[in-house]
């Protein structure tokens, strides 16, 4: 089986982020970027996958600046056989960036995608349901569980209310949720050896023009200071004197 | 013509909470329901009833709803899982770009939503019709409406290629996490489930609240996975939060911004959760939580 799993460079999901005084963008200051959480978690359960089934082969791709190149090097740490970065400044929406993807799917062919649910930064879960759209491929988001058992899988998702079991055809496409695995500590030699797999730099195709765009970006409005309680007594008053019981 | 479809999927809360958003934007709107029934009370100009059986896996029930959604600029649901799931298909389908996550508008171009664990609030400007959002009800209080809207059947067409082959629902009979008025909620040191369930679901109980979980929690299998609150969980937005034994990370937080009270008990004076909470105290929850329920008698 191919996997593919696309893969974005994020602000490190751990970082304290401020927007810029004048509201134009991101404080980006001493901020270290990451493979956005998700999409680790995507890389690691692919890679899972192959240490079951060594016939898969698993590449990961990226859009963006050649900044890009040290996250798919980090997934090629993981396990991943060869990496794609797409290599534009084109600013896309989560809709430009499924078009994108799906000229890469349409050269690649695999069977199936692998991604994170959302990414971190923009937080927007949109990109892989509409990917999944773009292709025709049915899809099984939020997943917990991947089992694949001969040319289907067997998908638990989380939902609003618990969860559910999907059995989907390949190829078809599933967003990673926080639980479907815990991804490994990537050691030295995984690193040496990520360095000689292929990386390729291939231009953008689509550029699709973005039907959305972030035109400010504010800080969000301060709640009033609250303040420490010294007793239970008191905690319980001042809840019964706001009326909140 | 301007026109919003509001999208709910198995009908009556839904349909309320995403009213008064509709009322805001100030288009004609029209609701439709997937299962069951929308309600009529809303001020919308037709309701539309699918009348499925149940709500269909996310292929199947996009395909179906393009035909539906022709014609309209705006098509909304509610900010959770399902529709997040589904709508952001059918725009893929229909090459409509989206929102998610809206928390306020200026005009029917431009809507207001956090990003990077709500540490930033984005002002997104729509350029192209027609869009897709998902609102979280929370900024939206809706007005009274009088008279009641005409109902109509529709035809939803859903054929697809996943095929669902279990349901797994909790819940029980505490009241959603994402409505709730009260909610209570537990980290890490809960331990347990069976510790989390008689001392944080005891005490929403007590309380008639809901019950939710930091992520920690339910990594370590102290919670449901349906409970957790954050960037990544639920949002919620009650009168009273109560936090017990939890820290108060970014993502944590920015599940919990828009509730009224924030209450924290935790038994570090310094845990970043005080920085946030309206309420503090210090103490450890296992003593503290049964001495509110005994000076409360509940
Ligand atoms: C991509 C990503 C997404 C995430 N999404 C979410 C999300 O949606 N929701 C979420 O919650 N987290 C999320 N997290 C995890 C988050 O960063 C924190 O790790 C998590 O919220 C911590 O949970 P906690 O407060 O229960 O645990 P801890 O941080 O371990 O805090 C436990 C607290 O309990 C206190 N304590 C211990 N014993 C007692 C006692 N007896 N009485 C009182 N207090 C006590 C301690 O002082 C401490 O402050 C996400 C992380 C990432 C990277």
């Amino acid at each position: 089986m191919k996997i593919l799993v696309p893969l974005k460079r994020v602000i490190d999901p751990y970082a304290k982020v401020k927007p810029l005084g004048d509201g134009s963008g991101l404080d980006l200051s001493g901020i270290k970027f990451d493979i956005n959480p998700f999409d680790e978690i995507a890389v690691e359960e692919a890679v899972r996958m192959k240490e079951k089934d060594g016939s898969h082969e698993i590449i990961v791709v990226s859009i963006g600046t050649s900044d890009s190149e040290e996250q798919l090097r980090k997934a090629l740490a993981i396990g991943a056989d060869r990496a794609i970065l797409i290599e534009t400044e084109h600013i896309y929406d989560s809709l430009g960036i499924a078009h994108e993807l799906e000229a890469v799917v349409r050269a690649e062919s695999p069977d199936l995608v692998l991604m994170g649910k959302q990414a971190t930064d923009d937080d927007n879960n949109q990109a892989g349901q509409m990917l999944a759209a773009r292709l025709g491929w049915p899809q099984a988001t939020f997943a917990s569980k991947v089992e694949a058992a001969g040319t289907r899988l067997q998908v638990t998702r989380e939902t609003d209310s618990g969860e559910e079991v999907l059995e989907l055809p390949l190829p078809s496409l599933v967003t990673a949720d926080l639980r479907l695995n815990e991804p490994r500590y990537i050691a030295l030699p995984g690193i040496i050896k990520a360095r000689s797999k292929p990386l390729e730099k291939r231009p953008a195709s689509v550029m699709s023009s973005p039907k959305t765009r972030t035109v400010r970006y504010d800080a969000p409005p301060a709640r009033a200071a609250g303040r420490k309680v010294s007793s239970v007594d008191e905690l319980v008053a001042a809840l019964q004197e706001k009326g909140a019981l | 013509m301007s026109k919003l479809l509001l999208i709910t999927f198995d009908g009556g809360a839904e349909g309320h909470q995403l009213a008064g958003f509709a009322q805001k934007l100030g288009l004609p709107f029209d609701v439709l329901c997937i299962s069951g029934e929308a309600p009529t009370e809303i001020g919308a100009a037709r309701v539309l009833n699918a009348g499925l059986a149940e709500v269909p896996p996310a292929d199947a029930l996009a395909e179906g709803l393009k035909s539906l959604v022709a014609g309209y600029s705006h098509i909304a649901g509610l900010s959770n899982m399902r529709s997040k799931d589904v709508l952001a298909r059918l725009a893929g389908l229909i090459e409509a770009g989206m929102v998610t996550d809206v928390i306020g508008l200026q005009s029917p171009t431009s809507f207001t939503r956090p990003m990077v664990a709500g540490s930033v609030i984005a002002t997104v400007e729509v350029l192209a019709e027609p869009v897709i959002l998902t609102v979280r009800p929370a900024g939206f209080p809706a007005d009274p409406v009088s008279g009641s809207s005409p109902v109509e059947s529709v035809t939803l067409a859903a054929s697809g290629q996943a095929q669902r082959i279990s349901v797994t629902a909790r819940g029980g009979a505490r009241p959603d996490l994402s409505q709730a008025r009260v909610v209570v909620s537990g980290g890490r040191p809960l331990g347990d489930a069976e510790t989390f369930e008689r001392v944080i679901g005891g005490f929403a109980d007590a309380l008639g609240g809901a019950a939710g979980a930091t992520r920690a929690a339910v990594d370590s299998g102290i919670a449901a996975n349906e409970l957790q609150v954050g960037q990544t969980g639920k949002i919620v937005a009650p009168e009273l939060y109560i936090a017990a034994g939890i820290s108060g990370s970014t993502q944590h937080m920015a599940g919990i911004k828009d509730s009224k009270l924030i209450v924290a008990i935790n038994k570090d004076p310094d845990a970043p959760i005080f920085e946030f909470a309206d309420l503090g105290l210090v103490g450890d929850l296992f003593e503290v939580i049964p001495e509110i329920r005994a000076k409360l008698s509940v």
